[in-house]
């Protein structure tokens, strides 16, 4: 059941509190979309999305459909439950100021208003301040809906299969979660221009977790991780 | 990429062995050179470095690997800043590549990976935790205990989207040196880890050698 559902332009920056039980599901309505996110737990904002911690427990380098998002406390934020990309980058972190000035051009908002050129290290930062949290904060991102492939060398390529009009990625909730997202172009994107697309997300009911869940039982890690969850939880 | 120093051990004015389990914490200044040395092989040396003269800038494993457009770490290597300022570069190194994906254990982070019951066993974050509270004055808290560097691990990525945590390709005598670019604090947790067999449950020490600016001319 979709409780909410907005869209965000490019290049713009959001944040919300994500409750457990709810998923939320992001759509690439253009194409070549990216949607940076990091998480924090409201409860306890020291409590972070760690991006080593969820990929050597998993022993996966690209996010995708069955992978858990773990927070620096052994904790699930939430699931990934289901995904028609395959592969969600993190780590090859933000695009800023510099970097976009010198890829697309000067941010300017004199000029281009709410078109501005906005960089994701400057709308993290913006959307971190809202709750307390400075630069120190942040951390490794998720890149939603960018595939950077490595070689057998390490050497990183921005893929030629990024995400097309229609592509979504559901995260479930499994514990209270604030979410700061941004809608700027993947650092790494080769486009000509400052890319432009459009990002649906929709908040939804999640369905109960199974026993036989794919998340919960991608691997023993993930088991685990859900009984840290589970004792977190515990009374409630 | 393989890259013997030139420098003499005997010419460092700052020698120090850091058991297992044990913290490192020391500034080095711009233009210093700082060895760590893998004294009895496939141990790791897990990694922080922060701007001596503003801590909130500091080591981005994020940066890092987007600008060099390589997730692994050797001679080379410029590592980069938080606000993408290069804070030290590698400029030797006889163990060819470091890890910077992989992270450090934590005591949590071993409830996941091994068993919860293993959550008191000693782990590197706890490690940095104590090194920040024993030394308050450097204004270090637990928002800057982030995504490190793991000298001599080796931690494959392939490309498929797989990540291994394969047997060491360090030895008993190999090292990484740095040249710091800017005043530097290292902080380093030599890691106490005995659930992994990439050290064969065997956690050793490391040493950290710091050579002045005129040795290295």
């Amino acid at each position: 059941m979709i409780l909410y559902k907005d869209a965000l332009p490019s290049g713009k920056h959001w944040s919300m509190r994500m409750r457990r039980g709810t998923s939320l599901r992001l759509i690439d309505k253009t194409g070549g979309a990216n949607v940076g996110i990091l998480f924090y737990n409201p409860e306890n904002l020291l409590e972070r999305y760690n991006a080593p911690d969820s990929l050597k427990c998993q022993h996966t380098f690209k996010l995708t459909q069955g992978h858990c998002l773990y927070s620096d406390m052994g904790r699930i934020f939430c699931a990934i439950t289901d995904d028609s990309f395959g592969w969600h980058d993190t780590v090859s972190g933000n695009s800023n100021a510099a970097l976009v000035e010198k890829k697309w051009g000067k941010r300017d908002y004199q000029t281009e208003r709410n078109n501005w050129k906005q960089n994701g290290t400057d709308a993290f930062l913006v959307e971190a301040a809202k709750y307390g949290l400075n630069k120190q904060d942040l951390a490794a991102n998720l890149n939603v809906f960018s595939k950077i492939e490595p070689d057998d060398e390490g050497a990183l390529n921005y893929s030629a299969q990024q995400s097309k009009a229609g592509d979504f990625i559901e995260l479930r909730f499994e514990m209270d979660t604030l979410v700061l997202l941004h809608t700027c172009p993947h650092p790494l994107n080769p486009s000509a221009t400052y890319p432009e697309f459009e990002v649906e997300y929709q908040i939804l009911q999640s369905a109960p977790v199974s026993d036989d869940d794919l998340c919960k039982n991608l691997c023993a890690e993930n088991q685990r991780g859900y009984e840290n969850n589970r004792l977190y939880h515990l009374g409630l | 990429m393989i890259k013997e120093s030139e420098l003499q051990a005997e010419n460092a004015f700052d020698r120090e062995t850091v058991g297992a389990g044990d913290y490192y914490l020391k500034v080095v200044k711009k233009g210093q050179t700082v060895r760590i040395l893998d004294l009895e092989g496939n141990q790791a040396a897990d990694t922080l470095f922060y701007n001596a003269n503003d801590v909130s800038e500091r080591y981005s494993a994020t940066d890092t690997i987007r600008e060099q457009g390589n997730l692994y770490l050797t001679a080379g290597s410029v590592l980069m800043s938080n606000e993408c300022n290069p804070m030290l570069k590698i400029v030797a190194d006889t163990c060819g590549r470091h890890d910077t994906v992989g992270g450090a254990c934590a005591t949590e982070s071993n409830t996941v990976r091994y068993a919860l019951e293993k959550k008191c066993m000693h782990a590197c974050r706890d490690s940095w935790l104590l090194a920040i509270a024993e030394n308050e004055e450097l204004g270090l808290t637990k928002k800057d205990i982030t995504h490190n560097i793991n000298f001599f691990m080796n931690v494959p990525v392939t490309s498929d989207g797989k990540l291994t945590f394969a047997d060491g390709i360090s030895g008993a005598g190999k090292y990484v040196e740095l040249e710091a670019l800017m005043d530097v604090v290292v902080l380093i947790s030599n890691c106490p880890q005995l659930n992994n067999p990439c050290n064969a449950y065997n956690p050793t020490p490391i040493e950290v050698l710091i050579w002045n600016e005129s040795e290295v001319l």
